[in-house]
């Protein structure tokens, strides 16, 4: 298994140099057999295509180079060459006058946004050079080009994928891409709560941060990442597959032959996804809270003395956890495998009906089988979403409680994404929450994109048929 | 003889699955009866704190003439959440279905790498974006005063990347239909208006509302948008802030109240729509 992905990234990477091999001929061989107007567009991005009557192409062109000089000139390059030590003039203060120097965290962020500019300008200009290698052979062909209103027409049609496309990427590209990158250098820096601009400068570490969060020492994060983690690891487990039987025995309960009102059991435990769960998971909470329902009655009818401590016991509050998260889970679940259930072949348990078998066995192979084939790549999202599940553990016990063993102000119950949280917005350790980000994308990782080529429903995709 | 057995045995099977189920249902309703229950408490007699009991002593609509009594901002707030809903719910669909019509009938160069690229950056923490994020709005003004817009452009800007379930389901609408339209000469972009969309009302329907109800519970990034901007909570903020930073045990009956009110919009929509929704999740979630 190994050993096939590694010849296939060497084939990928072969293809990818010897694509750009071609792709560096095809720039050449365009500068050398094409006449003056292709050779202008090495220079001015798009004249090429304007001279032969393709505005609408030649000025998009254009457009995109003038915008690009714009912005490195005006804005992007002050910030690009500074990005090696993100900033070196402290912000001071000259006679009860502020006067601000560098700002480390505007420098970085727009150092990264140059940096795309720059690759996106040079993916647009091997566009433009392909662009009037295609022009010109046309031309020489005998060919017509198409008109600027066959060009503006096919973007409803023949190139419908670049307007459809064309604002979905961009949002995603600025608001996902472009943060996600920051973050990941920030990282590698040194920017916390001692280093925060405007008022000073942060600068790069190197991987200083990832040392801290796996050092063992006195102030070491070690410790207490690697107990977050296996908290994070044993939840996402149980939060997974418990709920997944509990919900596939509760669905085919409602199917069982003779029970009545199918839609009405069905109806009620869908109800309770409708429900907001910040209004449904805050309750809930407060109900195990020491002074809460769940004590207060106990307390009341005489069961128990002293309140128990759902919230204040680490042990029972993973507990607790858990078992409240059944309850979130199973109507999500019972609906998925309502739906499945009913995709399974009658025959095949007529067929073991007159063979004998117990209800069990059916289950046991039949059902079982069937439902872990077909929610394989389910089981699997639902499993990465658990190690993210950020809603149930900050809503419930909000990663309480605390203790004196974990360092970073981590507490017993928080997953990795919470203490993510908290060290953003407790106690703005940034460089550190960014390390634990890069932590969870790549245990995430691991999984899905590790046990996902495992699955049989992956390998064996006819398996079932 | 034995069939009879077989029957009775049959029969009591049912009896305990009929208790079973009645158990589940109501441990699953136990907590929101309570709350309405709560909700309805007297604050006058029997004050807005935790208490052992579920049925109140006293009834009376207390809680609920708080909220509508100019004491706090909490109808400002249920503006602001169904005004981010509202506009969440049309822009991501409209956004959703863009996408998932190029991926699933377009080919174009880029589209597998742009796929991949796109499931890669669903690992990351959603999280680890928020200053940055944060700052984004800023320059923009879209922070504290302007945060509802904020709020909006953030949970639109990226939905992009959620066309999974959408696309599955166009996958499901034979080519050939598209094939037929466009020998008849139609462009992409008719097939796409006049064709697929009538034929997707479901899954329409479905991405809706899911984009509709998860403004509802969006605690972590709106309260770090509006920051320290009372005006510009969404419910989800301002009542967090009830039960966590003030003094809860004044606070909780008015918190079921005003959790009752929240969830009727919401609960009435979704019994409404049930049916899509249920197509969705059992249609969508299988294919991952």
């Amino acid at each position: 298994m190994a050993h096939g992905s590694k010849t296939k990234n060497k084939v990928t990477l072969a293809t990818l140099l010897s694509a750009l091999g071609n792709d560096l001929k095809m720039i050449g061989l365009t500068f050398k057999e094409g006449d003056i107007k292709t050779k202008l567009s090495f220079i001015i991005m798009g004249l090429g295509p304007i001279l032969r009557g393709q505005i609408l192409i030649g000025l998009v062109l254009m457009l995109a180079q003038a915008l690009f000089f714009w912005y490195i000139k005006g804005f992007g390059w002050a910030y690009l060459s500074k990005i090696t030590t993100l900033g070196t003039v402290a912000t001071q203060k000259i006679k009860r006058k502020t006067v601000y120097g560098d700002n480390s965290f505007l420098i970085l962020l727009f150092g990264v946004l140059s940096i795309f500019a720059v690759i996106a300008i040079i993916t647009l200009w091997r566009l433009n050079v392909a662009e009037n290698r295609k022009e010109e052979l046309a031309l020489k062909a005998g060919k017509k080009l198409p008109t600027n209103l066959e060009t503006f027409t096919s973007l409803f049609d023949k190139n419908f994928d670049k307007t459809l496309l064309l604002l979905p990427v961009t949002g995603i590209f600025v608001f996902t891409v472009l943060p996600i990158v920051f973050m990941i250098f920030i990282a590698f820096t040194n920017y916390d709560s001692n280093h925060q601009p405007p008022a000073n400068l942060f600068t790069w570490v190197g991987l200083e941060n990832f040392k801290e969060l796996v050092s063992f020492g006195n102030q070491g994060l070690g410790p207490t990442f690697f107990k977050v983690l296996a908290w994070t690891l044993v939840w996402a487990f149980f939060a997974t597959f418990i709920d997944y039987f509990l919900g596939l025995a509760v669905a085919i309960l409602i199917n069982k032959k003779g029970i009545k009102f199918k839609k009405l059991w069905r109806t009620i435990l869908v109800m309770t996804i409708a429900v907001p769960q910040f209004v449904s998971l805050l309750y809930v909470a407060k109900m195990f809270a020491n002074d809460g329902l769940i004590n207060g009655f106990l307390k009341s009818v005489g069961l128990i003395e002293n309140s128990i401590p759902f919230w204040s016991n680490p042990m029972l509050a993973r507990i607790t956890i858990i078992v409240i998260n059944i309850w979130i889970g199973i109507p999500y679940l019972m609906l998925i495998a309502t739906g499945l259930l009913m995709n399974i072949p009658e025959d095949l348990y007529e067929s073991a009906r007159i063979d004998g078998a117990s209800p069990w066995q059916m289950f046991k192979s039949i059902t079982l089988p069937y439902m872990l084939f077909v929610t394989g790549p389910f089981l699997l999202t639902q499993f990465t979403g658990n190690l993210n599940n950020f809603g149930v553990i900050f809503l419930l016990s909000g990663g309480g409680p605390g203790t004196i063993s974990y360092a970073g102000n981590a507490g017993t119950t928080d997953l990795l994404v919470t203490w993510l949280y908290k060290m953003t917005v407790n106690d703005s350790n940034y460089k550190m929450a960014s390390v634990i980000g890069i932590m969870v994308f790549i245990v995430t990782a691991i999984f899905a994109l590790g046990v996902y080529g495992l699955l049989p429903s992956v390998k064996d995709e006819e398996g079932f048929q | 003889m034995i069939k009879t057995g077989y029957k009775t045995k049959k029969a009591i099977g049912n009896v305990f699955a009929y208790i079973f189920l009645i158990l589940i249902c109501i441990i699953w309703l136990f907590p929101f009866v309570g709350l309405v229950l709560q909700s309805f408490r007297s604050y006058a007699t029997e004050y807005g704190g935790m208490v052992s009991y579920i049925v109140p002593k006293q009834f009376s609509l207390d809680n609920y003439k708080f909220m509508f009594s100019g004491e706090t901002n909490f109808l400002l707030w249920y503006k602001n959440t169904v005004t981010i809903a509202f506009f969440v719910s049309l822009l991501q669909t409209m956004v959703i279905l863009c996408v998932s019509y190029a991926l699933s009938r377009m080919r174009f160069a880029g589209r597998t790498l742009l796929m991949k690229s796109w499931l890669i950056l669903g690992l990351f923490p959603g999280f680890l974006t928020m200053i940055c994020l944060y700052f984004l709005l800023k320059q923009f003004g879209l922070t504290q005063a302007g945060a509802i817009p904020g709020l909006i452009l953030v949970s639109v800007a990226s939905s992009g990347m959620g066309y999974y379930v959408c696309k599955g389901y166009f996958d499901t609408i034979p080519k050939a239909l598209d094939e037929a339209a466009r020998i008849d000469g139609a462009s992409r972009a008719r097939i796409f208006f006049t064709m697929t969309i009538p034929m997707s009302k479901p899954i329409i329907i479905y991405t809706a509302l899911v984009a509709f109800m998860a403004p509802w519970n969006d605690y972590i990034f709106a309260s770090y948008v509006a920051f320290g901007h009372d005006k510009s909570y969404n419910v989800a903020v301002a009542m967090y802030r009830w039960m966590n930073t003030n003094d809860y045990q004044g606070y909780f009956t008015r918190f079921c109240a005003g959790g009752v009110l929240i969830a009727i919009p919401v609960t009435i929509l979704f019994m409404f729509l049930q049916k899509y929704y249920v197509e969705g999740v059992t249609g969508g979630a299988v294919k991952g």
